[in-house]
């Protein structure tokens, strides 16, 4: 079975992340971590490849940088990665990165695409299905629990009031939450192998799309504007002296819920 | 302005998000709906009692709606031409969403809070750093402009209409994107009031420490009568049901009173329930970012903070 992942490069969310004043994006640095949600995909491609004597591919778009991230997706056991990098795509919204993203997969002919349900710093939640649409593919969406069923792949799908099981035949598209697998820990020889993995670079003209396809003149909406929020008024903070709870009795009169 | 509205079937009626599109689409003229799904006489009741005029219907059966409900709704877009296209924060909602967004070429924003429609272009406000930043929008394509709003941005109000008219969507032709089967579905029924109804919420995150522990968040809530809700860390460690789950990914609360245990205040807990009313917090670490929000907060032990708490309303 072969595999592509799409996963993401992000600033640090430890660190503070910086918008340009004037496009209102954020600022990217150049060594981006794994976007943490990312791990996930990555563990249940491990796991479908292992048990298929298949392959693992990331996909990824959007500055290369130091290829940090990349690298500590390659250290889990991924076998290779195509970083389609290119200043000409900053500023691309859900819908430019999934057409980008399509273009990149059309070429691995993979059986199994797998994303995450949102992104750390994007949160869009739409991309891979986006992605599925663009590739014709059916999409096993919000997954909490992965098989593989011989022909196809059943999931456990989470829903607003409990979950389904789905199911849908090769090739296919699945999103997987956070809960869906416990992902592994790169070991010693994962990261040494990592160095050496092959990265592949493509630009947009080499996926067969030209520079004002994407980036923000692609994109088909601008931000205008970043403003505060109107701020909650701080409260009072008690430290428990054996006696704190007294404080939430209290609290919960005035609020007449006792 | 004419708006299109997803919705789809739950056991109690139309998705909750459903009704509270339909409040901010009948301010902007008359409202239809694109139901994804198995319908009745009583969702077709409580839709048109929200507003709806106009019902367009796709039978479901067994198949993952999202694939045929997209390309049924592209062939009703080509032929109505509303300008606003209007999905909840569903599974089934963002599914839709996205593969429609893809199949028509324009965009779509999502986690919306609110909608400017008085402005040209439409112009679309997003909270972002656990909604202490506001980020405004505009969709420089043109229409259907594609928007996907929060739980609870609008306010989901009965105006007592008639029955809509129901009729069906445009058919759709099969294809492989379309394969996907739903064999079983399983309901994770929770006690007590719903999370997202409930005038008292009790969470309890990971700092509750092990999932025997939330017993006491439970009996908590049994006393005051509230729902017991939860941060993903907990959900995703198989603690409690996903359905508990408060957040960016989870469900929006807006109760009279939150109770935060053992919880951190990550930015994207903080989303889902920085609007409630009175915001209460135990956490051992006095510098977690859910003090930020909290109108009391309780620098303690959660294991010694809770037990007295409940002993002193007497359960
Ligand atoms: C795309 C995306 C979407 C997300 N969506 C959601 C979402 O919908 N909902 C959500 O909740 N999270 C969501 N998260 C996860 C979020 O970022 C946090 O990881 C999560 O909310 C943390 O949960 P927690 O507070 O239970 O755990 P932690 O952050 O580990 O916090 C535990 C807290 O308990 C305190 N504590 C420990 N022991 C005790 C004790 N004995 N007594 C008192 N306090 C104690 C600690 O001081 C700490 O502050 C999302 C993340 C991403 C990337
Ligand atoms: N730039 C990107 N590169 C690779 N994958 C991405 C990118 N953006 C989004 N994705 C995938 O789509 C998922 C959802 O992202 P989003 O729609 O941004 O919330 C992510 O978890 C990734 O798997």
């Amino acid at each position: 079975m072969k595999i592509a992942v799409c996963v993401k490069q992000i600033p640090d969310p430890a660190t503070p992340y910086s918008l340009d004043p004037e496009t209102h994006l954020v600022q990217r640095p150049e060594d981006q971590v794994l976007d943490d949600t990312d791990r996930y995909g990555i563990e249940v491609a491990l796991q479908l490849a292992e048990a298929s004597e298949g392959s693992v591919v990331l996909v990824s778009m959007g500055p290369a940088g130091t290829l940090q991230g990349i690298r500590q997706a390659l250290a889990m056991g991924a076998d290779e990665a195509v970083v389609v990098s290119d200043p000409a795509l900053r500023g691309s919204d859900a819908l430019v990165t999934a057409r980008v993203l399509a273009a990149a997969i059309r070429r691995l002919d993979a059986d199994v695409v797998i994303a995450g349900t949102e992104s750390t710093d994007g949160y869009s939640g739409v991309v891979p299905q986006q992605v599925a649409e663009l590739l014709d593919l059916p999409a096993l969406t919000f997954a909490r629990k992965v098989e593989a069923t011989g022909d196809g792949i059943r999931i456990e799908r989470q829903t607003t009031t409990g979950y389904d099981v789905v199911e849908a035949p090769l090739p296919v598209l699945i999103s997987v939450t956070a809960g869906a697998v416990e992902p592994r820990y790169p070991t010693f020889k994962g990261i040494m192998q990592a160095k050496s993995k092959t990265v592949e670079q493509p630009t947009v003209a080499d996926l067969g799309m030209t520079p004002d396809e994407v980036g923000l003149d692609g994109s088909g909406q601008r931000v205008i504007e970043v403003r505060p929020a109107p701020a909650r008024s701080a409260g009072t903070k008690v430290v428990d002296d054996g006696e704190a709870h007294l404080a939430i009795v209290e609290a919960l009169e005035k609020a007449k819920v006792i | 302005m004419k708006t299109l509205v997803f919705a789809e079937g739950t056991p109690t009626g139309p998705s909750a998000s459903s009704l509270e599109l339909l409040a901010k689409a009948r301010e902007l003229g008359d409202p239809s709906v694109f139901f994804a799904g198995e319908g009745s006489d009583a969702i077709w009741a409580a839709l048109g009692a929200h507003g709806a005029t106009t019902v367009h219907h796709l039978e479901t059966a067994d198949s993952l709606p999202a694939a045929s409900a997209a390309a049924s709704m592209a062939a009703l877009i080509e032929a109505e031409a509303p300008e606003l296209v209007l999905f909840g924060p569903n599974p089934t909602d963002r599914d839709t969403a996205g593969r429609l967004s893809a199949r028509l070429g324009v965009p779509v924003i999502s986690n919306a809070v609110d909608i400017d429609a008085s402005k040209t272009p439409i112009t679309v406000t997003n909270e972002i750093l656990g909604g202490t930043k506001l980020v405004d929008t505009e969709f420089t394509a043109g229409s259907p402009h594609l928007v996907v709003v929060r739980p609870k941005s609008f306010i989901a109000t009965e105006v007592g209409g008639e029955a809509p008219t129901v009729t069906a969507a445009p058919a759709t032709e099969d294809g492989p994107a379309m394969s996907a089967r739903v064999i079983e579905r399983h309901e994770e029924a929770s006690a007590g009031p719903k999370l997202t109804e409930a005038d008292v919420i009790v969470s309890g995150g990971r700092g509750m420490g092990a999932p025997e522990n939330f017993e006491i968040i439970e009996r908590l809530a049994g006393r005051l009568g509230a729902a017991v809700g939860a941060t993903r860390a907990v959900v995703d460690a198989g603690w409690v049901p996903y359905s508990m789950q408060v957040g960016q990914t989870g469900k929006t609360v807006k109760p009279n009173v939150y109770i935060a245990c053992g919880i951190s205040g990550a930015m994207q807990h903080l989303v889902g329930m920085k609007d409630s009313s009175v915001i209460i917090a135990v956490n051992k670490d006095e510098e977690a970012p859910i003090f930020g929000v909290a109108d009391l907060g309780v620098v303690g032990d959660v294991h010694n903070v809770l037990p007295k708490l409940l002993e002193a309303l007497g359960e």
